[in-house]
């Protein structure tokens, strides 16, 4: 049945209301979208890191989440999920457990880009049929908006801030996506909760039913972090993919897939404009080179995604 | 009928977890406990087990995939050493914390720096705070034989607490050694299913594992968690009893040697004690009333029935292999003397750390120690309580 959003939101939440992440926030927007491509009839088992979503879901003795949940620690949501996957695999011989079960972990991008990569690549190297998702909010924001290495270049940070020496962070942004591109998994791909959340369904949906490991990378705005008016949320995310900051993609099978081209490449400045985390570059005599800087690295990693996909 | 074999502590230990047939081992080699997920894997790929092996990327996911697997239900196994154990560390309190019963066998090695692969307890000493039990092995049969009671202490719901079973890292890992295996039935009928009351793959009945839990819940987990800790002696006993039938061999929470009327005595773990027994022997032969207490199980801690054990005697020495670098001797030692406290307060008590980064502990080393406490008894007088045995200074 082709995707339809309201027929789509009718399904039962299987992460419910009442959780505690704030208002304006990606996560819970993201989580939701992925999880209801779970079938209704499949159970889940799903993991988070440390981190925001983690701490904001599941408080004692509450818990938001209808499947079954487990948070271990920071760094090692794809180990933990992988032990559960296994668990189910060898149970499933013993015929200790029946029906189809789903395996999920969920990581924000420190606990996904930084502390938690090993763990991450270790887990798809091993070809377990998982699926981790990266809600990808571009800095440590459950400690209080350090910068990862995620952060795009010149964002202002506690841990890169915007000063008279330093103008925020001093390196580009890591390619997440690519990284795990490279470890040539069955599935593998880049998306954002935009318009009617089609982009993210379908490849939520083919990253839980397609066979094997399965990586998403997807853009989770933060109005902490990022400084925007909460009702914003959609419109910067929008901006992110129409100035190709986050450009919507997937690789199947190792072959490249543009999912979005947008009608008008935007200038970034547009995308960043809004955001209190680059308001110091538009203060600043310098920050035209700056943006030009930037301006630059973005359609150099655009231009190499189209070749990639063949565009 | 027992099965006469002759294998090295590693592949005892290996064909008991093939007995055992858990759902889920996940392993990172480090010497000199590599040999039990290699000779593991091997069962695994022969067919002769049910096990899927997950071969991790490192130690600390070898215990958050252990951590996974036992939470969704599944009865999970691993093994590691010194730089691996202190890699889990993190993850060795959530698995205590989360009551997931694992079984880990911690082949004892010196802890880095300097790196060093000999044995010393400096590994699972460092652990003694993480809510593990543990157990301590005398050699490849002990080894064994815990490892099959490792799953049933650690699974009892008085308990749901994980296991280790340490042994030394080479003198008993690599050392082979005539072995009694029970047969294979006897071990999976011992053993039983893992039955926990909740685990994520109960579809029926979902739950949520790790949460955040503050001021006014986490202090009452804790108490249970200790609870279970407490527990446990009771029930180690109970399984060493029940072992006991099926093997004809006997465990308690230590072993005594010869202690009866033992005037001196010393409290040693794991393969010394092997060593020190042939001393006590020698001693006795010549009159010397000497005894030894192999501490079996450290975690808990034997209080009260350790402290009473020493009471009759007229000096005791501690031996640690390994050092808290407290400056007040090393960890066995500051639960002994605290023991004593309340049942051996007039007992003078003295400690040696010995054998460190697997210097070469023999007879005369031990011998050493027994003269130096006949000269305690008879003056009553103890010169230098803290001690090092056989270290150039």
């Amino acid at each position: 049945m082709a995707y339809n959003l309201k027929e789509s939101t009718k399904k039962p939440e299987r992460l419910t209301g009442g959780h505690r992440m704030c208002a304006g926030c990606g996560a819970p927007v993201v989580i939701r979208t992925i999880l209801r491509a779970v079938k209704e009839e499949d159970h889940a088992v799903i993991g988070a890191a440390t981190g925001c979503l983690e701490v904001s879901t599941c408080l004692y003795p509450f818990t938001a989440w209808k499947d079954s949940f487990i948070h271990s620690a920071f760094e090692n949501a794809g180990a933990t999920v992988s032990g559960a996957e296994a668990a189910y695999t060898a149970m499933k011989k013993t015929g200790k457990v029946e029906g189809d079960t789903k395996f999920l972990a969920f990581g924000g991008d420190g606990g996904t880009y930084d502390i938690g990569l090993q763990s991450l690549s270790g887990a798809m190297e091993r070809g377990h049929d998982m699926v981790y998702v990266c809600y990808d909010n571009e800095a440590y924001m459950n400690t209080g908006i350090q910068r990862s290495s995620s952060t795009p270049k010149f964002a202002d940070t506690t841990t890169s801030p915007a000063g008279s020496v330093i103008p925020g962070k001093v390196q580009f942004k890591k390619d997440l996506t690519m990284v795990m591109a490279a470890h040539n998994l069955p599935y593998v791909a880049q998306s954002a909760p935009m318009t009617n959340f089609k982009d993210l369904y379908d490849k939520a949906e083919k990253a839980i039913y397609t066979p094997g490991p399965a990586f998403l990378n997807v853009m989770a705005p933060c109005p902490r972090g990022w400084r925007y008016d909460t009702p914003e949320l959609m419109d910067i995310i929008k901006l992110a993919v129409d100035s190709c900051v986050w450009p919507l993609y997937e690789v199947e099978e190792g072959e490249y897939k543009l999912t979005y081209r947008p009608k008008n490449k935007i200038p970034v400045a547009d995308y960043m404009k809004p955001q209190g985390r680059f308001r110091h570059l538009f203060k600043s005599d310098v920050g035209e080179e700056m943006l030009k800087d930037l301006q630059k690295e973005v359609d150099r990693r655009w231009e190499n995604l189209l070749k990639l996909c063949g565009e | 009928m027992a099965i006469r074999d002759k294998l090295s502590g590693n592949e005892a230990v290996a064909v008991a977890m093939r007995q055992i047939d858990p759902d889920v081992v996940a392993a990172f080699p480090i010497t000199p406990s590599t040999e039990v997920p290699q000779y593991f894997s091997q069962f695994v790929a022969n067919g002769a087990v049910h096990t899927e092996f997950v071969a991790v990327e490192s130690e600390h996911s070898a215990m958050s995939a252990c951590i996974g697997s036992e939470a969704a239900g599944g009865r999970t196994m691993t093994a590691t050493s010194a730089n691996g154990l202190a890699l889990m560390w993190e993850m060795l309190y959530i698995a205590a914390s989360s009551r997931l019963p694992i079984v880990l066998s911690v082949v004892n090695r010196a802890l880095s720096g300097p790196i060093n692969i000999h044995n010393d307890h400096s590994d699972s000493m460092g652990a003694r705070d993480s809510g593990w039990i543990q157990l301590y092995c005398e050699d490849n049969q002990e080894a064994y034989d815990s490892v099959i009671q490792a799953i049933r202490i650690g699974e009892h719901p008085d308990v749901n607490l994980p296991v280790m079973v340490c042994y030394d890292g080479f003198i008993t890992s690599h050392s082979v050694e005539n072995i009694e295996l029970l047969e294979d039935d006897k071990v999976k009928n011992f053993v039983g299913e893992y039955t926990p009351a909740e685990y994520l793959l109960k579809r029926e009945s979902p739950v949520a594992m790790g949460p955040l839990d503050l001021q006014p819940h986490y202090f009452e987990h804790k108490r249970s968690q200790a609870q279970g800790m407490m527990n446990s002696k009771k029930v180690i006993l109970d399984v060493a009893k029940e072992f006991g039938k099926l093997s004809g061999r006997d465990y308690g929470l230590f072993e005594e040697y010869r202690m009866d009327d033992a005037e001196i005595g010393i409290i040693v773990l794991n393969s010394t004690a092997g060593t020190a027994k042939t001393v006590v022997d020698d001693l006795r032969d010549k009159g010397v009333k000497a005894g030894l207490i192999k501490l079996r199980v450290f975690r808990p801690f034997p209080f009260a029935e350790l402290g009473k054990a020493v009471s009759g005697l007229k000096a005791l020495a501690v031996m640690d292999k390994s050092d808290g670098f407290a400056a007040t001797g090393g960890p066995v030692f500051a639960d002994v003397r605290s023991a004593m406290y309340d049942f051996a307060k007039d007992v003078p008590c003295i400690n040696y750390i010995y054998g460190l980064g697997g210097r070469d502990v023999r007879a005369d080393d031990i011998a050493k120690v027994y003269a130096d406490l006949g000269e305690i008894a008879k003056t009553g007088k103890v010169s230098s309580t803290f001690n090092y045995l056989g270290v150039r200074e």
